[in-house]
């Protein structure tokens, strides 16, 4: 690893032979024990050591041949002319790139449908189900996150927080009076800025990485008071049998007043779910058009230069006591409705929904895809998301490594990995130009690197 | 009287195992101006080195008092450099190249760090609690009332001696040494220290290693004071210590090592009087505290905001 980072040009084979030899060195220095050495519970309780040379020895070869790959490419690379920074997009792009939102819009419109096409009734159900409302839950979350961190420029560690309180009120407020979905997805909403208001007023004069911890202290302070206020919320047990939505006020069940017999179809459980797919699509593209319409009104204008640079705000005259409020609120109102739809579709919540790693995601989603852009959440939550529901999937890895390979065991150390790697190789996220919210004659895409942002 | 005695010899333990770790976070914050959120994973890195390194030393030699003397020297001295290495290794591949880069790319690529390393070691060594065998069992008994026996067990004494030793030594290089004083000199200024012939690279570089040295001895003591460990202890350890650090003001290594005292002090008399479910919430509560109500910490510098 010694050599990975060294931006040296011309570099020899044999400076790239010996880089790889110092990093296989370092490896072994690290791995000797915690890869070599392995522990397990003995009989009596007590830890056994075991040494597994043969994956120690597989994993420095990987170390020593990724070394020397990645010294040739780098050299490769840096020998070609360097592209410019700020240039214009192919034309081809530009000449597809006003068709891109409605054809994606269609495509998820028309997901179930074609699910169901290919893959049959019940078939279908796993795809929309784990993969549609799953990664839609996720850009919804994004997106509301995005409005905190992408446009007013505030790092939120914490979010997760705002999401369990919308899955909480929903959980109780349906469990205990019988309230409807639909009157309490508002109230949820309502609860979770109340939260975004009341968390936010005491950081306000925090910035950066000071925000980033105090925010997530926050999170981590709701989820052991819902562990450990067990009158309140039953502790670790969580809360099952929370009422499903209905069609408004049709059940989905197979009695004689339920969805399919009032619509005189044949029963199924995927019409709950191709339904559920259409709410959280629904309230996505409702969180993507009030986040763009937003960005025109004098507050999302304020949320933007308050990103840029906080004094020269207050100089200016932005009230940014309230600029920040807002943003928290509406961020977390956003995550309350997420939060809401859960619990929903969840029928069951506990604190183990709501934990750091969540949050992490949800803000890996926003900062991997792009801060401030709309697409960015949505290539990161397909990639993150789906890409580990894929690797659930990937059962013949079995037969290379073994029956006891579990591929979803690597998720979050692969999670984990593609945050550093794609931070090193696009420090300013997948999608980092992006068009100007004010413009004179004429759209020009911003690069990111000439925008000054995150200073929170 | 004797549960409080008793509450405070148990918080300065904890405190002290919190106040190492604290350093590192100072230290890195001072230099490079960034929260290495992976500084707690690295502190359970250094536990899981110390666990491996004593049951091989204890394997070889059995379980008399002269090796397990040995077994925790040796998890002392190897573990802080192999912790120091993967700090090295981490800072090498996963900040440097982002230095001076877009200002979230380091804090979200040392949470992905963090996340690497919990799972790597969660995959590497089993999800399970990780028990060593007791080791130091009695004490010294300081005084007695109504059955209540004050003790200051040996393994505390020992977190005590060893932690005063090593902040000793580590203040003797900060304060004395060519090497502190080029620390001391990228801390105020990065630019002009390199301007004047200070390799900042290798000086940042040191301070990681550094910071992970301190955090491998307080994983030694934990794993003492506690015999247990597991893939997820870096994390509440983690924020506790970087609340520590901001409450003795970040940059300030004493303070670091004053915040740690008085987190674990807290933490024990708040478990001891109000409620052990409670004491992380704590925690977390004074670390919002401290940053609304005093920002600039116990004995950091009040921080001027610059146009």
């Amino acid at each position: 690893m010694a050599g990975v980072v060294d931006p040296d040009k011309e570099k020899s084979l044999t400076d790239i032979l010996r880089d790889a030899v110092m990093a296989t060195a370092v490896a072994f220095g690290m791995f000797v024990l915690l890869i070599g050495l392995k522990t397990d519970q003995s009989q009596a309780n007590s830890i056994e050591l075991s040494a597994r040379p043969g994956l120690l020895g597989s994993i420095l070869l990987a170390v020593f041949i990724g070394t020397v790959l990645i010294g040739i490419i780098r050299q490769q690379a840096a020998k070609r002319p360097a592209k410019p920074a700020n240039a214009p997009p192919h034309p081809l792009v530009a000449a597809l790139s006003p068709y891109l939102a409605p054809f994606l819009i269609g495509f998820v419109f028309l997901f179930p449908i074609i699910a169901i096409q290919l893959a049959g009734w019940q078939g279908a159900l796993k795809w929309i189900d784990n993969f549609g409302i799953q990664i839609l839950i996720y850009i919804m979350l994004g997106w509301g996150l995005n409005v905190v961190v992408g446009l007013a420029g505030l790092l939120d560690l914490g979010y997760v927080a705002f999401y369990a309180v919308g899955a909480y009120s929903y959980a109780l407020l349906a469990t205990k009076y019988g309230l409807s979905f639909w009157i309490l997805l508002p109230i949820a909403g309502i609860l979770a800025a109340f939260w975004g208001i009341i968390l936010g007023f005491p950081v306000l004069r925090l910035r950066g990485d000071y925000l980033a911890v105090v925010t997530l202290a926050f999170g981590e302070i709701i989820r052991l008071v819902l562990i450990n206020w067990v009158d309140f919320s039953n502790g670790y047990a969580g809360i099952s049998g929370i009422p499903r939505p209905t069609f408004f006020g049709i059940p989905f069940n197979a009695s004689d007043t339920g969805f399919a017999a009032v619509f005189g179809l044949e029963f199924t459980p995927v019409y709950r779910t191709i339904f559920l797919f259409y709410l959280i699509l629904v309230l996505s593209l409702i969180t993507a058009y009030v986040t763009v319409r937003l960005r025109r009104l004098p507050i999302g204008r304020a949320w933007e230069a308050l990103r840029e640079d906080e004094i020269a705000c207050r100089a200016l005259g932005i009230n940014t006591v309230t600029t920040k409020l807002t943003a928290f609120a509406i961020g977390a109102m956003f995550g309350g409705f997420a939060g809401s739809f859960f619990a929903a579709r969840q029928g069951f919540i506990s604190p183990e929904s709501f934990t750091f790693i969540e949050s992490a995601q949800i803000l890996a989603i926003v900062v991997l895809g792009g801060l401030g852009s709309l697409y960015g959440v949505v290539i990161a939550s397909v990639a993150i998301v789906g890409g580990f529901e894929i690797l659930r999937e990937l059962d013949f890895l079995k037969q290379v490594f073994g029956k006891d390979f579990d591929p979803a065991q690597y998720r979050a150390l692969i999670f984990g990995l593609s945050m550093v790697l794609i931070m090193l190789w696009k420090p300013r996220g997948l999608v980092s130009t992006r068009e100007p919210s004010v413009f004179l004659k004429e759209r020009k895409a911003v690069s990111g690197s000439l925008v000054k942002e995150g200073h929170g | 009287m004797e549960v409080f005695v008793q509450q405070v010899i148990n918080g300065l333990t904890l405190g002290a195992i919190y106040g190492l770790i604290a350093v590192g976070y100072t230290m890195v914050f001072g230099i490079i101006g960034m929260v290495n959120f992976a500084h707690g994973d690295i502190f359970m890195v250094g536990g899981f080195t110390a666990l491996i390194l004593f049951l091989l030393v204890t394997g070889a030699l059995g379980f008399g008092a002269g090796a397990v003397a040995l077994a925790l020297l040796v998890c002392l001295i190897l573990g802080m450099a192999l912790t120091g290495l993967w700090n090295w290794a981490i800072e090498k591949v996963a900040y440097r190249p982002l230095r001076g880069s877009f200002r979230l790319a380091p804090l979200i690529s040392a949470i992905g760090m963090s996340i690497v390393l919990v799972n790597f070691v969660q995959v590497a060594q089993g999800a399970r609690n990780k028990p060593v065998p007791p080791m130091l069992r009695d004490g010294i008994k300081l005084m007695e009332k109504d059955g209540f026996v004050v003790t200051l067990a040996y393994k505390q004494i020992v977190i005590f001696v060893v932690t005063a030793l090593l902040l000793g030594i580590f203040w003797y290089v900060v304060q004395k040494t060519p090497l502190g004083r080029a620390q001391r000199a990228c801390e105020q200024d990065g630019k002009m220290a390199s301007l004047l012939g200070i390799d900042v690279d290798r000086t940042v570089s040191i301070t990681f290693v550094i910071g992970a040295a301190l955090a491998a001895v307080a994983g030694v003591m934990y794993l003492i004071y506690y015999g247990v460990i597991s893939f997820s202890d870096g994390f509440v350890p983690g924020v506790k210590a970087f609340t520590a650090a901001v409450l003795g003001g970040i940059g300030s290594l004493p303070g670091a090592v004053l915040g740690g005292l008085i987190i674990g002090m807290v933490e024990t008399l708040w478990s001891a009087y109000f409620s052990i479910d409670y004491k992380d919430v704590a925690a977390f509560m004074l670390l919002a505290v401290t940053l609304i109500f005093l920002p600039q910490g116990l004995l950091g510098k009040p921080e001027v905001e610059k146009v």
